[in-house]
């Protein structure tokens, strides 16, 4: 069977700075793959890449055994790819029911969206219960859930998640750690953005690690935590 | 105390079709940081479009009746208007999309006296003014002690239907959704799956089309048009965006309100009489933006982690 998201020999430049110059990775259908890697190694872009809002100078991405590079992205989340950004980017102006809307934007089934609505504040009380306020007004946690709650809006095949655990408290990360799990257990596919490579893999089917914006080391998550390299580079230990 | 509630519906009327000109300005700012200064000029190539359909495409025999031809004329106006407002965006501001802000901004200018222009030299006679055909019930409607003209009365429930329209359309639609978010984060709108050049292209034309129906019943009301009207409202418009605060819609109809109110209040009671009304108009735009640099109703700029 062929990879749902295969990335091959991408090469991405913001004018005559190359941030991608050789990333390679596939992730299969129903796995957890995370991207680790230091600050500025090449990660955030990769993933902008795939989701359309960057084009790629070299290299192809594949989705679903379609090369999809270069497509807007707005064709791409089409295709079934949602990507949640660094940064929750939630529309602070906007209530949290009109963000989980803006995420279904592309879909017309009325009934399915609402029992989505409905799943999500099962999945996230807090955004439940405060379903009409302005999501500026939450906390950088509940944010993400907002942020992750609304990619899960379009019913994804691969669901892109950058730096979910910024800026978080260790007891919100454990949530959105877990969430991620869950999400896979029902069936969605996770392509996992992450600096804390420790909780990231330990949850990843496979990693990849990039570095200066090539992809270096790859294994099993659990793999590539035992690995010293990895462990040095990336744990903080000597 | 008549001349004073009189100078009131006056401002009012005037204030409702500056208010259906900054909606454009409002809109096309909120969604791509641009101030448009031809938007003027859509309006005016509006009301020209409204006086083509009259003088040269209306049968004689429907003139006399307000009730088909002014409705057409509107048409007219709307479809003339949004014509060249999407030619505009399309070619005028779409490749310039990622240039530094002062290129459109220049290129706006431009587009502005090329419409000026092009009615002066193309419009037969538009040298001078034309007398606009009234077409709509030439009558004063008694309010109490303020006589009003219909055609200022319907400028006034025009507007206010519009705008309410246009707020709700915005704030409950999908495609209202949309545009708020591509005002808000256009990258991350893109991510939700929302192709940004349809929401610019739909902002250009709503914004159009209103400016479009002020033209035709701004030439109905005030009997004539020039090629100018476009300038000079257009600066009011604009001055009343920046005053609600632009970017916000119903910043933008309150501040037509008060802009209109400064400018007959003004003109009626300040020492100069109308010869001074600008200035008080430009006085408390000042002072507003000393104090409320974001304007009245507009969002200070806020940056979040």
């Amino acid at each position: 069977m062929s990879p749902l998201l295969e990335v091959g020999d991408l090469s991405v430049a913001y004018g005559a700075i190359e941030a991608v110059r050789d990333v390679t990775f596939s992730v299969d259908e129903g796995q957890i793959v995370s991207l680790i890697g230091a600050n500025g190694a090449g990660k955030t872009t990769t993933l902008r890449t795939v989701s359309g809002l960057l084009r790629p100078r070299a290299g192809t991405v594949r989705f679903d055994g379609r090369d999809i590079s270069g497509l807007p992205a707005h064709s791409i989340l089409n295709l079934g790819i949602a990507h949640c950004p660094e940064g929750r980017r939630t529309f602070g102006r906007m209530t949290v029911e009109e963000n989980l809307l803006l995420g279904a934007y592309t879909r017309d089934d009325e009934p399915g969206i609402q029992s989505d609505i409905r799943r999500v504040y099962e999945l996230f009380p807090v955004l439940g219960q405060r379903k009409n306020q302005k999501a500026g007004l939450f906390s950088g946690g509940e944010q993400q859930m907002l942020a992750i709650g609304r990619a899960m809006m379009s019913r994804p095949r691969l669901l892109m998640l950058d730096e979910p655990s910024m800026g978080l408290s260790p007891i919100m990360t454990n949530l959105i750690f877990q969430t991620i799990s869950e999400l896979q257990s029902q069936g969605t596919t996770i392509l996992l953005v992450e600096q804390n490579a420790l909780a990231a893999l330990a949850l990843s089917d496979h990693g990849y690690v990039i570095d200066l914006g090539a992809t270096t080391l790859d294994g099993p998550g659990k793999e590539l935590l035992a690995d010293e390299r990895v462990r040095s580079a990336y744990l903080g230990e000597d | 105390m008549t001349t004073l509630l009189q100078q009131i519906a006056n401002g009012i009327a005037l204030g409702a079709t500056i208010g259906l000109i900054a909606l454009g300005y409002t809109m096309v700012y909120g969604i791509i940081q641009l101030i448009n200064f031809a938007h003027g000029e859509v309006f005016m190539v509006g009301a020209f479009g409204g006086l083509a359909v009259h003088r040269w495409l209306l049968p004689e025999a429907w003139q006399g009746d307000w009730y088909i031809s002014l409705p057409l004329m509107i048409v007219g106006g709307v479809v003339v208007a949004v014509t060249i407002a999407l030619i505009m965006e399309r070619f005028a501001y779409r490749p310039l999309r990622n240039a530094p802000r002062l290129a459109p901004l220049i290129t706006a200018l431009g587009v502005s006296i090329v419409l000026q222009e092009a009615i002066r030299i193309w419009f037969p006679n538009a040298e001078s003014a034309q007398a606009y055909p009234k077409a709509f019930i030439d009558a004063q409607v008694d309010l109490g002690p303020v006589s009003i003209s219909a055609s200022k009365l319907l400028i006034i429930v025009v507007s206010v239907a519009l705008s309410v329209g246009l707020q709700l359309y915005v704030t409950k639609s999908r495609m209202g959704r949309a545009m708020r978010a591509t005002a808000q984060d256009r990258d991350t709108a893109r991510l939700m799956g929302v192709n940004p050049d349809r929401v610019i292209v739909l902002t250009f034309l709503i914004g159009a089309a209103l400016a479009g129906v002020a033209g035709v019943l701004y030439g109905v009301d005030i009997t004539n048009v020039d090629n100018a009207i476009g300038f000079q409202n257009g600066i009011f418009a604009f001055t009343a965006a920046v005053l609600g605060g632009i970017g916000s819609l119903r910043g933008a109809v309150i501040g037509a309100f008060i802009i209109g109110l400064i400018k007959t209040l003004g003109g009626q009671y300040m020492p100069g009489g109308t010869q001074y009304d600008y200035v008080w108009i430009f006085v408390v735009l000042i002072f507003v933006l000393v104090f409320r640099p974001q304007g009245l109703f507009g969002e200070a700029e806020r940056v979040r982690a």
